[in-house]
C-alpha cells in the first residue's frame, strides 16, 4: 500500500537565514493516526505549510498518496485537507458560505457543495449556525467550522494543526469522537499538539521535532516502553508517618496523605501494593504524576537540546 | 483540475467578490454616484456653463465621457485592492492557495469581479449623467471595447498594489498619490489642445490620458489622441500587467513564506 505521505529530506531555509527545517524524512501510512510533536519554533508548521503550499521548500522531496508536489501539486492537494493553527477565514462571511465556498474552489458543483457543508455541519454541530456570521462564532465553533472546510471535498489526508487551541474540554472531546470516526472510515489523519494526553488518546504513530531535525519516529506504544520509569501519586487512607521507606522503591511522602513512589521500568505495581500493604498503609485512589507521553516528549526534547 | 471545475471555482470567487460589494454598496457603488453627480452639477452646469464649447462639444458633453471613465478606473482598482489585501490580511487567502485552483482562475476570478464592479459604477453614473445631459454614443464597438481593456488593466494594477501591501495605509498611497493626479492630468476636464505643446508631450506619457480620449472618442466621436495608439497602450499595459500579476502568483512572492 503507498504511504499517505512521504517526505525525504525536506529542509527549509527562511528568507532571514533561518534555518527551519534540516533535512527531515519520515512516513505517514495510510489510515494512520499520526501526531507530529515538537516544542515552540521546532518546525511544525514551517512541514504542515510545505506540504499544502503555503510554504516554498528549500529542498528534498513531498509525496501525497505517491503524487511529487514538484511534478503535479493540483493532484497532490486534491488529497488533503487542512485545518491551520489560525482562524483564516472571512470572519464577515456566513458560516455555510464559507464552506461551500470552498467547495467550489476543490471544483464540486453547488448542489454537491451544499450537500456536503449540510452533512458536516451537522456532524460538527454547526448547522443552526450556519447563516452566522463567522466572526459571530465561539473560538470552538470556529475551529469546528475549520474542520467541516477541510472535509468539504473529502480528502484522504487530514492535517490538523493544533487543533484543539482555545477549545473547552467537552468540545474537545467531542472534536476527538468525530475525529477517530472519520480516521475509523479510512481519512489518514496528521495532528499537532500541544496537548500530549489528546496524542496519547488519539494517535498511533508519533514523529518528534526540535531544532528543526526529527528526533523520534515511532508507534506510541513503542515509545511509552522507553519510559525508564513512572512515579505515581498516592492518596492514602490514613495520615502517613513522617518517614516512609518502600522496600525495592523510591517514596516521598508529599504531605500527610499523599505519597509520590517511583516506579522503575521492569518492576509491577503489585509490587508496590505488597510493599505499602506490609506497612499497613491503605490507598484510595492513585494517578501519574504526569502524562507519560510528555515525560518522554521533554526528555527527548531536554536530550536533543 | 478540469476546465469544468475551473470554471466552478473560478465562478464561485467572481459570486464572492460580487455579494462582497454588493453587501457593503453604501461604501462601494453609491460614493460614486455621490460625487459623479457633484462633478456634474460644479464642473458642468454651474462652471461648464460659463466656459462654453470644447472640442466643439458643450463643456458638460466633453467631461461626461472622462467622469464615467474616472469611476471604472477607480472602482475597477479599488475592488481588487481592498478585496485581495483584506483576504491575505485575513489569511482567507489560504483558502484558495492551499485549493487545486489554478493561478490563472484565482487572479480572472478577482479581475473579473472589480471589472463587474467598474462597469456596474459606470451604469450608475451614465445613468446620472442623463439627468444633465443628453448622450450619444458614437461607436459602440469603441465604448465597450475601452471599458472592458480599461477596467481589466486597473483590476489588475490594483492586484498588484494589493500583493506588495503590508497594510491599508498601503492600499490607499497608489489611488491617492498616483491614481487620482493621473486621472486628473489625464484630459477629463479639458482638451490637450489648450495645453502648451511641452506640457502636451508630456501629458503623452500618462496612461490615463489614453484611456480618456479612447472613450471619449467612443461617446463623441473626438480624441486627442490617435485611437489605434490608444488602443495599442492600452492593451500594451494590460497585457504587460497581467504577465506580472501570473508571475506574482506563480513565484508565490509575498503570498507564500
Amino acid at each position: 500500500m503507498i504511504p499517505a505521505l512521504t517526505i525525504e529530506n525536506l529542509s527549509k531555509v527562511y528568507d532571514n537565514g533561518f534555518e527551519a527545517l534540516k533535512g527531515i524524512s519520515f512516513e505517514v501510512k495510510q489510515g494512520d493516526f499520526f501526531a507530529l510533536l515538537g516544542p515552540n519554533g521546532a518546525g511544525k508548521s514551517t512541514t504542515i505549510g510545505i506540504i499544502c503550499s503555503l510554504v516554498g521548500k528549500t529542498g528534498g522531496r513531498v509525496k501525497v498518496f505517491d503524487v511529487d508536489i514538484d511534478v503535479d501539486f493540483p493532484a497532490a492537494k486534491r488529497y488533503i485537507g487542512i485545518v491551520p493553527q489560525e482562524f483564516n477565514f472571512n470572519q464577515f462571511e456566513k458560516a455555510l458560505d464559507i464552506v461551500v465556498n470552498q467547495a467550489g474552489y476543490y471544483g464540486l458543483p453547488s448542489a454537491l457543495a451544499r450537500e456536503r457543508a449540510e452533512k458536516y455541519l451537522r456532524e460538527l454541530g454547526l448547522w443552526d449556525q450556519r447563516d452566522v456570521p463567522a466572526r459571530m462564532l465561539s473560538g470552538g465553533m470556529k475551529r469546528r467550522l475549520m474542520i467541516a472546510r477541510s472535509l468539504i471535498h473529502e480528502p484522504q489526508l487530514l492535517i490538523l494543526d493544533e487543533p484543539s487551541a482555545g477549545v473547552d474540554i467537552e468540545m474537545r472531546r467531542s472534536m476527538w469522537t468525530f475525529l477517530r470516526r472519520i480516521n475509523e472510515q479510512g481519512t489518514t489523519i496528521i495532528l499537532t499538539t500541544h496537548y500530549l494526553e489528546e496524542a496519547e488518546a488519539l494517535c498511533r504513530h508519533i514523529a518528534i521535532i526540535n531544532h528543526g531535525n526529527i528526533v523520534e519516529n515511532t508507534s506510541i506504544k513503542a515509545l511509552l516502553r522507553q519510559l525508564s520509569h513512572e512515579v505515581f501519586i498516592l492518596d492514602c487512607a490514613e495520615s502517613l508517618p513522617e518517614a516512609v521507606a518502600l522496600e525495592g522503591f523510591v517514596a516521598r511522602r508529599v504531605d500527610d496523605h499523599t505519597l509520590e513512589v517511583e516506579v522503575q521500568k521492569g518492576q509491577h505495581l503489585n509490587q508496590v501494593f505488597a510493599a505499602l500493604e506490609s506497612k499497613g498503609i491503605r490507598v484510595t485512589s492513585m494517578r501519574n504524576r504526569a502524562n507519560r507521553l510528555e515525560e518522554m516528549f521533554v526528555n527527548l526534547v531536554e536530550g536533543a537540546a | 483540475m478540469s476546465l469544468r471545475e475551473q470554471w466552478v471555482a473560478f465562478m464561485t470567487i467572481l459570486r464572492k467578490e460580487i455579494k462582497r460589494y454588493l453587501r457593503i454598496w453604501t461604501q462601494t457603488l453609491l460614493p460614486s454616484a455621490i460625487t459623479m453627480s457633484l462633478y456634474f452639477v460644479i464642473f458642468g452646469s454651474l462652471i461648464g456653463s460659463r466656459i462654453g464649447e470644447m472640442g466643439g462639444f458643450t463643456y458638460m458633453e466633453f467631461v461626461v465621457p472622462g467622469l464615467i471613465m474616472m469611476a471604472i478606473v477607480t472602482n475597477s482598482y479599488a475592488n481588487v485592492v481592498s478585496s485581495f489585501f483584506g483576504s491575505k490580511f485575513s489569511h482567507s487567502v489560504e483558502e484558495l492557495l492551499v485549493s487545486p485552483v489554478a493561478n490563472v482562475v484565482i487572479l480572472m476570478g478577482y479581475v473579473v469581479g472589480g471589472v463587474s464592479r467598474g462597469i456596474l459604477v459606470a451604469i450608475v453614473v451614465t445613468l446620472v449623467s442623463l439627468f444633465f445631459t443628453h448622450l450619444q454614443i458614437h461607436s459602440y464597438f469603441v465604448v465597450i471595447a475601452v471599458v472592458l481593456m480599461t477596467s481589466t488593466l486597473f483590476a489588475l494594477a490594483g492586484f498588484i498594489n494589493a500583493v506588495y501591501a503590508n497594510s491599508f495605509d498601503d492600499i490607499s498611497i497608489v489611488p491617492t498619490f498616483v491614481l487620482t493626479p493621473l486621472i486628473y492630468l489625464g484630459g477629463v476636464f479639458y482638451s490637450m489642445d489648450l495645453l502648451p505643446e511641452f506640457w502636451a508631450n508630456v501629458s503623452r506619457l500618462n496612461p490615463l490620458v489614453y484611456v480618456v480620449n479612447a472613450f471619449r472618442y467612443g461617446v463623441l466621436g473626438v480624441s486627442d489622441v490617435s485611437l489605434p495608439v490608444a488602443f495599442g497602450m492600452i492593451a500594451f499595459f494590460t497585457v504587460a500587467a497581467f504577465a506580472y500579476s501570473m508571475h506574482l502568483l506563480n513565484s508565490g512572492k509575498r503570498l507564500r513564506q
